[in-house]
């Protein structure tokens, strides 16, 4: 798909991320912020997920292991027709199938209850192993995130996938820098990253998270690489797209008022 | 014949499993020679996967397989399993109802030498407070290798208990396995023993010493202890003067607590619970930790008396 598109795209999901989190009055916007292209770049160029297979068992699968930013990937399904645009708005709230963190039991296209976090990635792993088990083709998409990888199981994982050689799994780490209690270097330093995923045998590239031709070239580079899986480091802003939440730590888990929403939401439109 | 180890029969029936059915992956965390899965490692070396010593994300790992409509046995020992990954059994596996059996080895005081930190009491009560998962513990290799092949088809979670030491055989090739169901191996009338595990063997040699001395106890297995058999007990609640539940697991959240869960709600009788008291175990031989930790045959039947009177 063309740059333009995934653009629209990308900001049609950041809109529907702000909207859901506003009505909802709770969840976590500047984590879902970042990941726009990332997501938008998956769901409309790179996996092959749609309408008929979406019920098959086995098929490119996307884990969303930081499932707290589970307003972004509930607006890619709605995106793709998955779900109704106007269901969105029963998330976070009570007897819907939105959870506040992603189940898998309640909406077909979450292809993992994730939300515990570091959990994610290990089941992404389970994934890409049986595939690679029954030589099947498809291929399996994980977003970390960087607060993300100070759980130990982020490293148990991917000392699995590059002692497996997961060629077929693609872990994108959305380097934001910000963690629910600020600078994730001063909470609890994951970096380097690169070399850490290095060392434990993975293919890593390094790209802007919110370059669509970086985050395609990334993603045929890895398709391409074999023997490894591949990490891509993608840096991103926290809360992009909207200026005062922006690389604001504040916005990892707050909803805005009604004035922040109006003003969020023009500067979106204007994009 | 001689006693073989729930374990032994886990591994030999997974084996057998693994080249008949073909939804079948098996996940180890470096204790397969243990655990036995290295029976089916050999039986199928492209479905047996080693994950390492990291039990949280071997837990991860078997919820992503079983997605792909796959069936996932995954073996640690009991400590590992149920405790260290408890959270990933939870989330990951139980909230996703996913297909992953996990086959949980050396639980309880009779791991023996190994010592206390490795001595799993506590597991019983953290699998079966888990919504969607289901708890066994079969008592010997017959019920062992039945349980292992019929929850390949039964969907969702299962929890299977297995003990290291070897146990005596209590069931006859006639036997079969119902989930939710207890089996009586021996009808009295007194009072009935609810046992579990390792203390099925017990129980029952109790049972005979007992006799000898004029008292007439029922003897039950009740290895699916999550769903539990709630019409069974009740009868036997109606049918006994009192009830005594035996299991090698903590008196906190085991079979004695499941089964007074029962009692207390339909019909509250007089239940006595040899288990393990609030304690850590260990180390020593099997037996010796039976007998100083109060559950070897003497001590049932020291129970079964002192309750007899009580109920006098």
């Amino acid at each position: 798909m063309e740059n333009n598109q995934l653009a629209t795209i990308a900001n049609n999901l950041r809109k529907n991320v702000v909207r859901m989190v506003a009505n909802a009055k709770s969840g976590h916007i500047g984590g879902s912020l970042s990941a726009a292209e990332i997501v938008a770049t998956l769901y409309f160029d790179e996996m092959d997920i749609t309408k008929e297979n979406l019920k098959n068992k086995e098929r490119d699968k996307f884990v969303l292991s930081k499932g707290h930013a589970s307003p972004i990937l509930f607006s890619v399904l709605a995106e793709k027709g998955f779900i109704e645009q106007e269901e969105l708005m029963t998330f976070r709230k009570i007897n819907s199938r939105l959870q506040g963190h992603p189940s898998m039991v309640y909406v077909d296209g979450v292809d993992m209850s994730t939300g515990s976090l570091g959990q994610g990635i290990s089941a992404a792993v389970g994934m890409a192993l049986s595939y690679k088990a029954k030589n099947l083709d498809y291929r399996v998409y994980t977003l970390v995130g960087d607060g993300e990888s100070q759980e130990g199981q982020v490293w148990e994982a991917a000392m699995a996938a590059g002692h497996y050689k997961l060629d077929n799994l693609v872990l994108f780490l959305d380097f934001n820098g910000y963690q629910i209690d600020g600078d994730i270097t001063k909470v609890m330093n994951p970096l380097p990253l690169d070399k850490k995923f290095q060392a434990f045998n993975w293919n890593v590239i390094t790209i802007d998270g919110h370059n669509f031709d970086e985050i395609k070239a990334a993603l045929k580079q890895a398709k391409e690489f074999k023997g490894k899986p591949t990490a891509i480091i993608a840096h991103t802003v926290k809360g992009k797209g909207v200026d005062f939440m922006e690389n604001n730590y504040a916005w990892h888990g707050t909803a805005p008022n009604q004035e922040q929403f109006e003003e969020a939401m023009k500067q979106l439109e204007g994009k | 014949m001689g006693k073989v180890a729930t374990r032994v029969a886990y591994g030999e029936a997974l084996a057998e499993l693994i080249q008949k059915d073909d939804r079948i992956f098996v996940l180890d965390a470096d204790l397969s020679k243990s655990t036995n899965t290295h029976k089916a490692q050999e039986a199928k070396p492209e479905r047996h996967f080693n994950m390492g010593i990291a039990e949280g994300n071997m837990m991860g790992v078997a919820a992503g397989i079983a997605t792909g409509g796959n069936i996932v046995y995954a073996s640690s020992f009991a400590m590992f399993a149920a405790g260290r990954a408890f959270e990933q059994v939870r989330n990951s596996i139980c909230y996703t109802k996913l297909n992953v059996k996990i086959c949980a080895t050396h639980a309880g005081i009779t791991l023996g030498e190994d010592g206390a930190s490795h001595q799993s009491v506590e597991d019983i009560a953290l699998m079966r407070a888990i919504p969607n998962m289901r708890v066994i513990q079969p008592a010997d290799d017959v019920e062992t290798k039945q349980v292992i092949e019929k929850i390949a088809n039964i969907e969702g979670p299962f929890y299977v208990r297995l003990g290291r030491s070897g146990v005596a055989r209590v069931h006859d090739e006639n036997y079969s396995f119902k989930l939710g169901k207890g089996n009586v191996l021996s009808q009295g009338k007194d009072i009935a023993i609810i046992a579990t595990g390792v203390m099925v063997e017990q129980a029952l040699l109790a049972k005979e010493t007992l006799k000898e001395d004029g008292f007439d106890v029922t003897v039950v297995n009740m290895a699916s202890i999550k769903p539990i058999d709630e019409e069974m007990i009740l009868q036997l609640s109606k049918t006994h003067k009192g009830i005594i539940t035996a299991e090698e697991h903590s008196k906190f959240g085991g079979l004695g607590s499941a089964v007074a869960e029962v009692l207390s709600k339909h019909n509250p009788t007089r239940l006595r619970m040899i288990a393990i008291e609030d304690t850590f175990g260990e180390s020593g031989t099997p037996d010796a930790l039976l007998e100083k930790y109060g559950l070897s045959a003497p001590s049932v039947v020291r129970h079964v008396k002192e309750f007899a009177k009580e109920l006098e």
